[in-house]
């Protein structure tokens, strides 16, 4: 099945307008793995006929992993860019899958002048499906043991914790929480530029330690809701070597996989 | 001896008062050295949140056998010092129990419960001392926490012990005292616990009694004094700095970060010259931070605020596995600067004489600082809302935008960013490449 991705330029040439702006994110553009995610998400826009539209070449790095690394006039340089952007679409919401976007878009953006609604993606999916656009049925998914893993900038910097359990909990799924979850929930590891640089040295990998407490869940399946996460827990598990047995995916993988798309 | 007592009592009493004060304005002083933070938005949003975290201790109940036993000495604390007043009165008028007639069988009640609350907060506080002590708790003995800050933490638990032990010795004396209706003593009080004590006092005559209850009462108010002015020099004083540091906090999503306006102004110029109507005139002295000076005022008082509990480092990512990073130490070496710099100021007649060091390097390393995952778990984990991350990314701002003192990938990840829209080296025209991916 081929991807409907229109452009906001490509509609704008058409004289249309989207209702919603789905911002990719660098990972969820160029990241093998989290391309996976991207189109799990637009798979379900498309089967629920969501008028959407992402920005495409236009679309550039919020500035979040320079502002986290210190530099702010960088962060700064992104975000009015992406601002003027944004605003001459006349752009009024985004959703998008990545958690770190979700929180600099949605509260570092207003005081640049960029005032728009921001909602991560398991927001956005929970409300398809309680407009009723998206029926989820549990499908391969039913009865397994998944577990969640908060991201930070999602969960406790946002406090954004049921979205993603509720939707989980649409999959006839066993879901079982780490000894430390929601606000208390611990970092993969990926934050604070941290994904782009080595880790200080130390007695462990930070993602190493999180997957050792997702595996005490005895999870089939670690769900995560951001493409670090998936990246960072991914890699925690091949590194235990048991990637054939515990899966890393993504809650819109998750619902798009249960619904056959 | 006619008023001696009155007017020793008098000099006792002003001399830890003032002595308190002179304290809490040099406080005052050390906590303004940093700059302006805003925060007086919302007024109801911070009270409610002073009273559940500093009041209420919300964020103590976590650990709910340490949360109950840390609320009773708090409530201990309190209460039993209500019984100051009467105190301070008698020492002042000359009187005994001052308030016993007006109360009535209400005092005796209050006497009561402040026995029992007092024999609770001894055994919570030989629980602390044992858990600290014996048990060896992790949190407790980290690198950061050896020579004063252990000995802090003792040194208030050994106060406390003391001053509980000298209310109830004091009123055991008082109690045979009664008993045996020697004038002045009046019959006053109720004894729950300090009846345990007096049979170790009842074959010692009557004048004995009479000597010993003086220096118990003495020693007790006098205590109080002592500990109310270590207060400025330990951890303790977070009874006191919880409530304003509490109002003060961050009432913002943990994921916001600060957005520096001046910074703002440069950048809209250079991206937009046509929409700056006036030319930028800030001209901003210093990115970020790399002494205490270039902090806020709330995060000076974070510093001081702290209890050293190590909730923070307790689940912090990057000290979990091991790395250099303490978010408690970082707020620990932020007051021991700070207290330095105060120091300084005080000796040159207050104006800081450069003594050659600063909060970087000096106390807090780059290895420090590029180990946070900037998780926000620390600040969630803040019974009294200290936010070490945020001085963090402050001083990781001056590394990177005073210094160009980034970790080399970072400085990869930041060009990448600069010159194809994206921390990777990919060509920004591809990003749609996905949807014909397969
Ligand atoms: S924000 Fe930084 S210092 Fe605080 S817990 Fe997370 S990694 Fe540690
Ligand atoms: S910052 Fe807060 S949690 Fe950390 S040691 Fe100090 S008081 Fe405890």
């Amino acid at each position: 099945m081929s991807l409907e991705v229109p452009t906001l330029a490509s509609l704008q040439a058409e004289g249309k307008k989207a209702e919603v702006v789905f911002w990719v994110g660098c990972a969820g553009s160029f990241d093998d793995r989290a391309k996976k995610i991207t189109k799990a998400f637009v798979k379900i826009l498309n089967h629920t006929h969501t008028p959407f539209a992402v920005l495409g070449s236009e679309e550039s790095c919020s500035g979040d992993p320079a502002k986290r690394a210190g530099n702010e006039f960088l962060f700064q340089m992104q975000a009015l860019q992406n601002i003027t952007t944004l605003d001459a679409y006349g752009v009024s919401k985004i959703v998008t899958t990545c958690p770190h976007c979700f929180n600099t878009l949605k509260n570092e953006y207003p005081e640049l002048g960029g005032h728009y609604e921001v909602v991560h993606h398991t927001q956005f999916l929970k409300s398809l499906i309680e407009k009723g656009t998206l029926k989820v049925a549990g499908g391969t998914y039913k009865g397994k043991r998944i577990t969640y893993h908060d991201p930070c900038y999602l969960g406790r910097a946002n406090r954004v914790f049921e979205a993603p359990r509720d939707l989980i909990k649409k999959l006839d799924a066993e879901l079982v929480e780490m000894k430390s979850c929601k606000a208390k929930g611990s970092c993969c590891g990926a934050g604070g530029a941290q994904m782009f640089k080595e880790a200080e040295p130390g007695t462990k990998e930070v993602n190493i330690a999180r997957t050792e407490e997702a595996m005490e869940t005895q999870a089939e399946i670690i769900a995560a809701a951001c493409p670090f996460c998936t990246t960072m827990m991914t890699d925690g598990v091949k590194n235990k070597g048991q990637e054939e047995k515990i899966k890393i995916m993504d809650v819109a993988e998750l619902i798009a996989n249960a619904n056959d798309l | 001896m006619g008023y001696l007592p009155n007017f020793i009592f008098l000099i006792l009493l002003a001399i830890g008062i003032g002595f308190f004060i002179r304290n809490m304005g040099r406080l005052k002083r050390s906590i303004l050295i940093g700059k302006p933070a805003g925060r007086v938005d919302n007024k109801k949003a911070r009270w409610q949140r002073m009273i559940r975290l500093a009041l209420g201790q919300s964020k103590m109940g976590v650990k709910p056998l340490a949360g109950s036993l840390h609320l009773i000495v708090y409530l201990g604390f309190i209460l039993i010092n209500i019984e100051l007043i009467e105190i301070v009165l008698d020492g002042l008028l000359g009187t005994h129990r001052v308030f016993a007639p007006f109360l009535g069988r209400f005092y005796d009640f209050l006497i009561g419960s402040f026995e029992l609350l007092a024999f609770l907060v001894l055994g919570a506080v030989l629980f602390f001392w044992a858990r600290r002590n014996l048990l060896k708790i992790k949190r407790f003995w980290k690198p950061e926490m050896k020579g004063w800050p252990k000995k802090d933490a003792d040194y208030i638990l050994y106060f406390e012990v003391v001053l509980m032990l000298l209310f109830l010795c004091m009123n055991a004396t008082d109690a045979l005292l009664q008993q045996r209706e020697i004038p002045h003593y009046i019959q006053a009080g109720s004894f729950p616990i300090s009846h345990y004590l007096t049979p170790f006092f009842a074959q010692l005559p009557t004048s004995s009694l009479l000597f010993l209850e003086r220096i118990f009462w003495w020693a007790h108010i006098g205590g109080i004094l002592l500990f109310l002015n270590y207060l400025y020099y330990s951890k303790h004083l977070h009874i006191l700095l919880a409530f304003p540091n509490t109002f003060y906090s961050n009432l913002a999503p943990l994921g916001k970060f600060n957005v520096d306006s001046t910074i703002k102004n440069e950048v809209t110029q250079i991206l937009f010259p046509e929409r700056s109507q006036t030319p930028n005139e800030a001209v901003i002295e210093k990115f970020g931070a790399s002494d205490v000076f270039d902090l806020k005022w709330t995060q000076l008082m974070n510093a001081y605020s702290c209890t050293e509990c190590g909730r923070c480092t307790e689940v912090c990512p990057a000290n979990k596995t091991g790395k250099k990073l303490s978010p408690r130490k970082i707020m620990m070496d932020t007051r021991d600067r700070l207290e330095e710099v105060s120091r300084n100021r005080i000796v040159n007649k207050g104006v800081y004489q450069d003594d050659q060091k600063q909060l970087l390097n000096d106390y807090i390393s780059p290895e420090e600082l590029w180990a946070c995952t900037s998780c926000n778990a620390c600040v969630e984990a803040c019974p009294i809302a200290i936010d070490p991350m945020s001085i963090i990314m402050d001083m990781r701002q001056y590394l990177v935008m005073e210094q160009s003192a980034a970790p080399q990938e970072l400085n990869a990840m930041m060009s990448n960013i600069e010159n194809n829209g994206a921390p990777w080296p990919f060509n920004n025209q591809d990003r749609l490449q996905w949807v014909n991916d397969n």
